[in-house]
């Protein structure tokens, strides 16, 4: 084969399962799909993220973090210790695996917020905002501490390697979940380090992404106004807090929410009706900072939902497919069809046209609310 | 003499060494079943021998192929006929964003749908006539900077809803023609584009074709033609010949 083996065939790879009855099924498919685009990713980055695996916890924050050093560890621990009832710890389980190298520490804690702790802020403070203020202090003060997942009844699994070695590392079908991402990573502008893997998450939010973020530096700076600290030296961090900020914080459905991440352009806003005209022209001006310019495809997952999204001229690839109560999402369809042969249904989406899937009990528990305010 | 090599499992670089010497030993014909995402199947190969596809193969088929025909029964993904010199490939399914990326010579039969910036620095010299033809629709930038070569886009059995082509159609184009089959709304175009009504010779042109097209895949030809066709020229050979120097 001679110089033909050193040529690295590039690209990121992504791929995303959700069960909309919220059947829960183990890491393994996730990790078959994601071995299909083995050549996507060069082995500097792979990681998961699972929904529904701590049942046992589902109304504690499960903390997953990375530590460089003991110091790191002992001096968070103490942190947590002082702000969290701390109702279990101890490092997340891993097996030997040849190809991952020199890891972190890992641990998790499974945490909830002292109620004096809520009644000592000045103003009101939202459990969420507490555990996010202290997830970016962490990251931002602790040298050498990073957290990699803070949801509830979630977790993500990642570091420097294929992803295939990750999820074997992390012993992924070990954990039952019924939503599940992966990413293949081939750095091209940051470093890859275990912190600059994917997912990359704040609280139920998780997003892995093949492409680049352009704007990341107007972005960066409008979330910083907010509190948002990006450490994680990777422009997909911002896109989990764009989505944070948007949907938690600013009450945007996710719907309107990907109107202004991957805002449609203004000669097609010129297009469309007077209200969503208006609608549409409000969102680029009150949000225009927020617009992730430059290619990407990403998969967004929350503890309800997963959300397939390209950029508005689609620089990036993108598959999505359907069966029973699965919807797929991938970089590519044989990623798909590796773990389900015959979808009912295979398509590519647009540049800007939203994939998502929705558990069953949240759309219901919707259509009663608006049933009940009518 | 026909040859099956079942693909299950296998790494591309493997599936394509079998295939090199399947061919080089004298096979005709190669049936691979089970493909699932290996890329580059047929690239590079010169021959006029023929290969049959079961399942997804993967990315970059046909990539600078120069003269075999290739029959996917199912989807294909991204990148098909990539800088494609001679040869065929029919897709019986869907065929994913750039295809016919800077296509020089050869056809592409697509049934189904194609993404986006099909056919993008599509070019052409002499007897080197690049032809796409697509079944279903086409996503955006369809013909991107196009230099030459041929576009027929029929827009069959389209989904309530949608489109058969996106927006920015053409844009960048200075070379080659982008037949469509019924009206495409001016604000689709891009900038270097103009509709005209096609010729005679341009009628005989998409007859030959779609007539091709409804043989490999069973359709209807009357069915086909029955709706006239627009065809899409560029304005200017050198749309950007002045960008930077005013003369």
């Amino acid at each position: 084969m001679g110089n033909f083996c050193e040529y690295l065939p590039s690209g990121c790879a992504i791929s995303g399962i959700i069960n909309k009855k919220g059947k829960r099924f183990n890491g393994e498919r996730i990790l078959e799909s994601i071995a299909v685009m083995h050549e996507r990713s060069n082995g500097l980055g792979g990681g998961f993220a699972a929904y529904g695996i701590y049942p046992e916890f589902k109304d504690h924050y499960a903390l997953h973090v990375f530590y460089d050093s003991e110091k790191a560890r002992t001096d968070t621990e103490q942190l947590l210790q002082e702000r969290f009832h701390v109702d279990e710890s101890g490092p997340v389980p891993t097996r030997p695996v040849r190809a991952i190298t020199r890891p972190p520490l890992i641990w998790r804690y499974f945490v909830q917020v002292k109620p004096q702790q809520k009644e000592k802020q000045i103003f009101s403070v939202e459990a969420d905002d507490y555990l996010v203020a202290t997830v970016m202090e962490i990251n931002e003060k602790i040298p050498g501490a990073f957290v990699v997942s803070s949801g509830k009844n979630m977790g993500v699994f990642k570091g420097v390697g294929y992803p295939e070695d990750i999820g074997e590392f992390y012993r992924i079908d070990e954990y039952q979940g019924y939503i599940w991402t992966a990413h293949g990573r081939f750095p091209t502008n940051t470093p890859g380090w275990w912190g600059g893997a994917h997912p990359f998450t704040l609280l139920d939010w998780s997003v892995v992404h093949n492409g680049e973020i352009s704007s990341y530096g107007a972005n960066k700076r409008f979330l910083e106004m907010f509190g948002y600290c990006c450490t994680l030296q990777t422009d997909t961090e911002v896109i989990t807090y764009v989505f944070d900020f948007l949907v938690r914080k600013q009450g945007l459905p996710l719907e309107l929410a990907v109107k202004v991440v991957a805002a449609p352009l203004w000669s097609e806003i010129e297009l469309l009706d007077p209200e969503q005209k208006e609608l549409l022209t409000t969102l680029r001006a009150v949000y225009g900072n927020l617009l992730l310019n430059g290619p990407f495809s990403i998969i967004l997952a929350t503890g309800r939902e997963i959300l397939a999204l390209n950029d508005r001229i689609k620089l990036r690839p993108l598959t999505a497919a359907e069966k029973g109560d699965e919807l797929y999402v991938a970089s590519e369809e044989a990623a798909i069809r590796k773990i389900c042969p015959h979808p009912d249904r295979v398509w590519m989406p647009d540049g800007g046209e939203p994939v998502i899937g929705r558990l069953q009990e949240c759309i219901e528990k919707e259509t009663t609310e608006s049933a009940e305010l009518a | 003499m026909m040859i099956t090599i079942d693909a299950s499992g296998l790494h591309y670089r493997k599936l394509n060494e079998q295939i090199r010497k399947a061919l080089a030993t004298g096979a005709t014909e190669i049936l691979i079943k089970n493909a699932n995402g290996q890329r580059y199947i047929g690239t590079g190969i010169s021959g006029n021998q023929r290969i049959v596809i079961e399942g997804t193969p993967g990315s970059d088929l046909a990539a600078f192929m120069d003269g075999l025909e290739i029959e996917v029964m199912g989807n294909a993904q991204d990148g098909v006929g990539n800088t494609m010199n001679a040869g065929r490939v029919i897709v019986h399914g869907n065929a994913g964003d750039v295809t016919g990326y800077g296509m020089r010579g050869g056809e592409l039969f697509i049934r189904g749908d194609v993404g986006y910036r099909v056919g993008i620095h599509m070019k052409a010299y002499k007897e080197k006539q690049p032809v796409i033809v697509i079944g279903g629709r086409a996503g955006a930038f369809l013909g991107e900077y196009m230099a030459g070569g041929v576009i027929l886009l029929l827009g069959l059995d389209l989904e309530p809803g949608r489109e058969i082509v996106g927006n920015f159609c053409g844009t960048g184009m200075h070379g080659g023609t982008i037949f469509i089959r019924g009206e495409v709304e001016p604000y689709k175009l891009g900038k270097e584009v103009r509709v005209v009504e096609p010729t005679s010779e341009d009628e005989q042109f998409i007859a030959d074709y779609v007539a091709r097209f409804a043989s490999y895949f069973g359709d209807d030809l009357s069915r086909i033609v029955a709706k006239p066709f627009k065809k899409l020229i560029p304005f200017n050979k050198r749309p950007y010949g002045n960008l930077y120097t005013p003369y």
